[in-house]
């Protein structure tokens, strides 16, 4: 068989188990562009574009400052008879400072600011020597890890439609503008789908594991399921 | 092999139709469910990334329900206690506790249809919908099934993973307007405890949806049954 000596069943190496329905794929390279379904489930295993990982460390640093942005502020601003409120995310995360509803500030508050602004830094951290072609540096495998794994709980986006369903709610009570952080939550918005359409873990994790080749835009996992 | 796929490729040229699929498990493997790298049977920890290893196992769903458990409780207190209070003109004119669903009733009443639908839905349809499909998938996970079946069950998992977060659209609505809505005597609104308590039931369900491992879905397939399934012998 021709691909005798790229892959090994005893060890599992050159070898790809689709995450979802466990099917074995060889590993094989792709080009820039190309889209490797499984062949059981049909999910994306991998999806390499070229240059990708620039692109990604881009975005990463252009939602930090849109997050530092939308942190300082104002965010809505409201007021009636005279009488008006401003209030940043900061202030939105205190409303539950009072009392037993002092967890729910950290939750809400790692939700809407700290896990964005720490899964973009354990991007840029993993991905900047990669994007150079050198070595990952220490423990990039555990920051990549980790930034996929607080993937569902950056809520950045819902927050926004949070927003919207609040402004409808206040509306009739008093007036309501808009502040700057507002609209830099939106732009936040968009960045990170951006970001989801360069993002292809398969890439990522091969280069980590490949060290220092230069695999930008190529793609190492691929393939076939086969039997013995 | 070495040969470059082309997009959204299934078939590979030397392959038989309707051989079955090799999966990681039926070889002696354990594919690691972070990265997809595929290691011998027995080892518990990714080399590449570090992740624990877990070989497709019904034993996984006790943490599946354990957590749904968990969500379920905390989803009673947050329909029976109040989502907030609001106090207008120091309470003379008004001082309402709105649950989930008298919050839905009131935005009717103003006439705000489309963003009442959006409330009922993120904090009613998709917290019971929920429940039901992760109890659903649970129950049926490593039954037979046909393939078709399987791409059900896969797609309304996939569904549940994505939409779950969303549940988390009242809480802020919440945050915000407690934090907004902050003028003294003419108006104020303070969060009530059913906010906490839907907080937790919201992530708990999270929790148990990412608890459940796809790959059982398809451990009761028959192993020929689908004519482009590809792979040898």
């Amino acid at each position: 068989m021709d691909a005798q000596d790229t892959f090994d069943l005893t060890t599992g190496r050159g070898l790809m188990a689709c995450p979802r329905c466990d099917a074995m794929h060889v590993e094989a390279e792709l080009n820039s562009g190309e889209t490797l379904r499984c062949i059981r489930c049909g999910g994306v295993l991998a999806k390499p574009r070229g240059g990708a990982f620039s692109q990604l460390i881009a975005l990463a640093f252009t939602s930090m400052v849109l997050m530092m942005g939308a942190i300082f502020f104002p965010f809505l601003e409201i007021s009636r008879m005279g009488i008006g409120n401003a209030t940043s995310l900061f202030g939105v995360a205190m409303a539950f400072a009072d009392g037993v509803l002092l967890p729910l500030v950290l939750a809400v508050m790692a939700m809407i600011v700290g896990l964005p602004v720490l899964r973009s830094f354990l991007l840029v951290y993993t991905l900047t020597p990669l994007a150079q072609g050198r070595a990952p540096y220490r423990h990039a495998a555990t920051a990549f890890r980790w930034s996929e794994e607080l993937r569902p709980w950056s809520m950045a986006e819902i927050f926004v439609i949070g927003t919207a369903v609040a402004l409808v709610k206040v509306a009739g009570l008093a007036t309501v503008h808009l502040g700057p952080a507002f609209w830099a939550f939106c732009a936040l918005i968009l960045v990170n789908l951006a970001s989801r359409g360069f993002m292809c873990q398969t890439t990522i994790w091969d280069a980590i594991e490949d060290g220092s080749l230069p695999t930008d835009g190529r793609e190492m996992a691929g393939g076939v399921a086969r039997g013995e | 092999m070495g040969a470059r796929w082309p997009a959204g490729s299934r078939a590979v040229s030397d392959d038989a139709p309707g051989a079955p699929v090799l999966t990681a498990h039926r070889a002696g493997l354990v594919g690691c469910r972070s990265c997809g790298r595929v290691w011998p049977d027995g080892q518990e920890t990714c080399n590449r990334c570090g992740a624990d290893l877990v070989p497709p196992d019904r034993r996984g769903l006790q943490k599946v329900w354990a957590w749904w458990f968990a969500g379920l409780i905390m989803y009673v207190p947050a329909n029976l206690f109040p989502m907030m209070r609001t106090q207008t003109f120091a309470g003379l004119q008004g001082n309402t506790e709105a649950t989930i669903l008298q919050g839905v009733v009131e935005l009717i009443h103003y006439g705000n249809y489309d963003i009442a639908i959006i409330v009922f839905v993120a904090s009613i349809i998709v917290p019971i919908a929920k429940f039901l499909s992760i109890a659903w998938l649970a129950v049926v996970a490593g039954q037979p099934a046909t393939v078709d079946q399987a791409h059900t069950r896969l797609k309304i998992y996939e569904v549940v993973e994505f939409i779950g977060r969303w549940s988390m659209i009242d809480v802020f609505v919440v945050a915000i307007l407690s934090a907004l809505v902050q003028l003294g005597f003419v108006a104020s609104i303070h969060p009530g405890p059913a906010a906490v308590s839907f907080a937790l039931s919201v992530a708990f369900t999270m929790l148990s949806a990412q608890s459940f491992d796809p790959r059982l879905i398809w451990r009761g397939l028959p192993l020929r049954s689908r004519t482009d399934d590809k792979g040898q012998e």
